[in-house]
């Protein structure tokens, strides 16, 4: 074959497995827009036919969706904001402050990673219902406030700043917090990115923690709140695709600004093994 | 000056290891200690009626089919969910690696869009697509005059149904992975096996695969690990069914635990993934030092 032969070939092939990727999300995107009952019809209409945004005002005006949208961003923010300074907090510790049994105690944290969350939920739920913490977002957002993946991967990034900074800052007397948030910090932008973008990506999408905390609707997230829905809604197709399309686009767009952070976390994340 | 870092280290680590601490490890260590007690919808009533009832849960449970049947469930998941996901990854990532290849981030991206969306999101948009009648998949099975399986349905096919979708939505995190290892290999192996006579596939053969050899097996059992805790799937696409088909076991814990309140019995499923994972993840060490 010629290479002209061969490239025509790889690009049809990669064009192809582009679409059927991205068919799903196609189709979601278009059903929303269909007016009720368009999306099982027979032969099936690919596009709208005559587009309506009625799925979208069903959602927010009747079905009172908005309320999950700001729950998922209310909790999503806060864990990215805690989540961020918290592990900074940590990951900086570990890596340029000295102390006795600092790599013993972070070793010991990294044995965390294999345990699976669903572990220790039973025992959470009991935790958060005697501190009175069920159906509210702190029940959601404490538990990931703190993740051990967020402290390993600040400190793998911190243990390249140059110490003798450190050792300037502290001759020229700055204190210790000072360092860490006027020397450190602006360093640490990048990878900051990185976790921040995981983090709200991670939340957003959570769906067994929050399904099993907040059992009164008033304060479900996105997640739970269409899972709820499809209960009493699987015959309006185009309803819950509208409903899939209000969780799903905010990530994906957060992640199509914020990819290269994304992306860059993940290599660390693979290569931790 | 020494004594003052570890100060500043105390308060530095004091957020994390408070939150950490209460809200992980005591949790985890306490789901073990509850897996021995009988704690269930009195006990939530009155904490008086908690009894110790040491391995009562796990021998109940080694003796409950549906149990077994939600282990096996669980196993064909990650078993065959793998290294489908891995096959499929290491195929796109060839692709787009592929040096006649243009526009290769809008393909990465393209192809990596599904690992970020809401995975409920998806599984509700999926069911829709398997539809018996209405679904896009049997219209065009149908066209093509193939049969067209009642996905969801069907007891043989309701887990494979969920294994595509699992492939679909993963396949773009392995695939980033293994670009990034395709990129490592030294291009001179390359041109020593073409001097050799090595045709492309005699190329991927000898010097793509033994150089990614090791990333392979260790990707694919970080994967598995990741599918041994399916829950969402299942919950919102079959409930679990037909007939347990698709009941795993992450979804038996939550139906024993937060359904039924028998939290002790639900603790012993939950210690019985803890071991499934721990043995997957000593597994994936053993690979990782081979790397």
């Amino acid at each position: 074959m010629t290479r002209r032969g061969q490239s025509m070939v790889l690009h049809a092939v990669l064009i192809a497995g582009g679409l059927l990727t991205l068919f799903p999300l196609l189709w979601m995107l278009s059903a929303s827009f269909m007016s009720n009952g368009e999306s099982t019809t027979f032969p099936p209409h690919l596009v709208p036919h005559a587009a309506t945004l009625a799925q979208y005002r069903a959602l927010f005006l009747r079905l009172n969706i908005g309320r999950a949208f700001l729950s998922s961003t209310i909790v999503a923010a806060t864990v990215t904001v805690c989540s961020v300074l918290f592990g900074s907090m940590a990951g900086y510790a570990f890596a340029k402050l000295r102390f006795r049994g600092r790599e013993k105690s972070f070793g010991f944290l990294l044995t965390a990673i294999i345990v699976p969350p669903q572990v220790g939920m039973l025992p959470l739920f009991l935790l958060m219902k005697t501190l009175h913490l069920v159906n509210t977002y702190w029940g959601v957002i404490i538990p990931s406030m703190v993740t051990v993946f967020g402290i390993f991967l600040i400190r793998q990034f911190m243990l390249s700043v140059p110490q003798e900074l450190l050792e300037a800052a502290r001759i020229d007397g700055a204190g210790e917090f000072r360092i860490y948030w006027s020397v450190v910090m602006p360093l640490a932008r990048p990878i900051l990115a990185t976790l921040a973008t995981f983090m709200f990506m991670s939340t957003w999408n959570d769906f067994m923690w929050p399904l099993i905390i907040l059992s009164n609707q008033s304060h479900h997230t996105l997640p739970v709140a269409l899972a709820n829905l499809l209960g009493e809604h699987v015959l309006d197709v185009e309803l819950m695709m509208s409903g899939s399309v209000v969780t799903v686009l905010p990530v994906l767009i957060v992640f199509l600004i914020l990819q290269r952070y994304y992306i860059a976390g993940l290599m660390v994340g693979s290569v931790k093994g | 000056m020494k004594n003052n870092e570890a100060r500043a280290a105390l308060l530095f680590l004091a957020p994390a290891i408070i939150i950490l601490s209460l809200f992980f490890f005591l949790p985890v260590i306490a789901g073990f200690a509850l897996s021995v007690t009988d704690f269930d919808l009195y006990t939530l009533g009155d904490v008086h009626n908690l009894r110790f009832v040491a391995l009562r849960n796990y021998r109940e449970l080694f003796a409950n089919p549906v149990f077994w049947t939600a282990f096996g469930n669980t196993m064909y998941f990650a078993l065959a969910g793998g290294p489908l996901t891995v096959a499929v990854s290491l195929f796109a990532a060839l692709l787009v690696n592929a040096k006649l290849t243009r526009w290769k981030a809008l393909f990465r991206t393209i192809y990596f869009a599904p690992v970020v969306t809401t995975l409920v999101a998806v599984a509700v948009v999926f069911k829709y697509l398997y539809h018996p009648r209405f679904g896009i998949i049997n219209i065009a099975l149908g066209a093509l005059h193939l049969p067209q399986p009642d996905w969801l349905g069907d007891p043989h096919f309701a887990m494979p149904a969920i294994i595509l979708l699992a492939v679909w939505k993963g396949f773009g995190y392995t695939m980033i992975i293994f670009i990034a290892g395709l990129q490592n290999i030294p291009e001179e192996l390359y041109e020593a096996a073409r001097l050799d006579g090595a045709g492309a596939w005699g190329q991927f053969r000898h010097v793509t695969l033994p150089m990614l050899g090791p990333t392979f097996l260790f990707v694919g059992v970080v994967v598995a690990i990741g599918q041994l805790q399916i829950f969402a799937e299942p919950y919102v696409m079959t409930q679990g069914g037909p007939l347990n088909k698709t009941l795993t076991i992450v979804m038996m814990m939550y139906q024993q635990g937060f359904k039924f309140w028998r939290m002790g019995y639900a603790a012993a499923v939950a210690f019985i993934l803890f071991l499934v994972i721990g043995a997957a993840t000593l597994l994936q060490m053993r690979l990782g030092e081979k790397r």
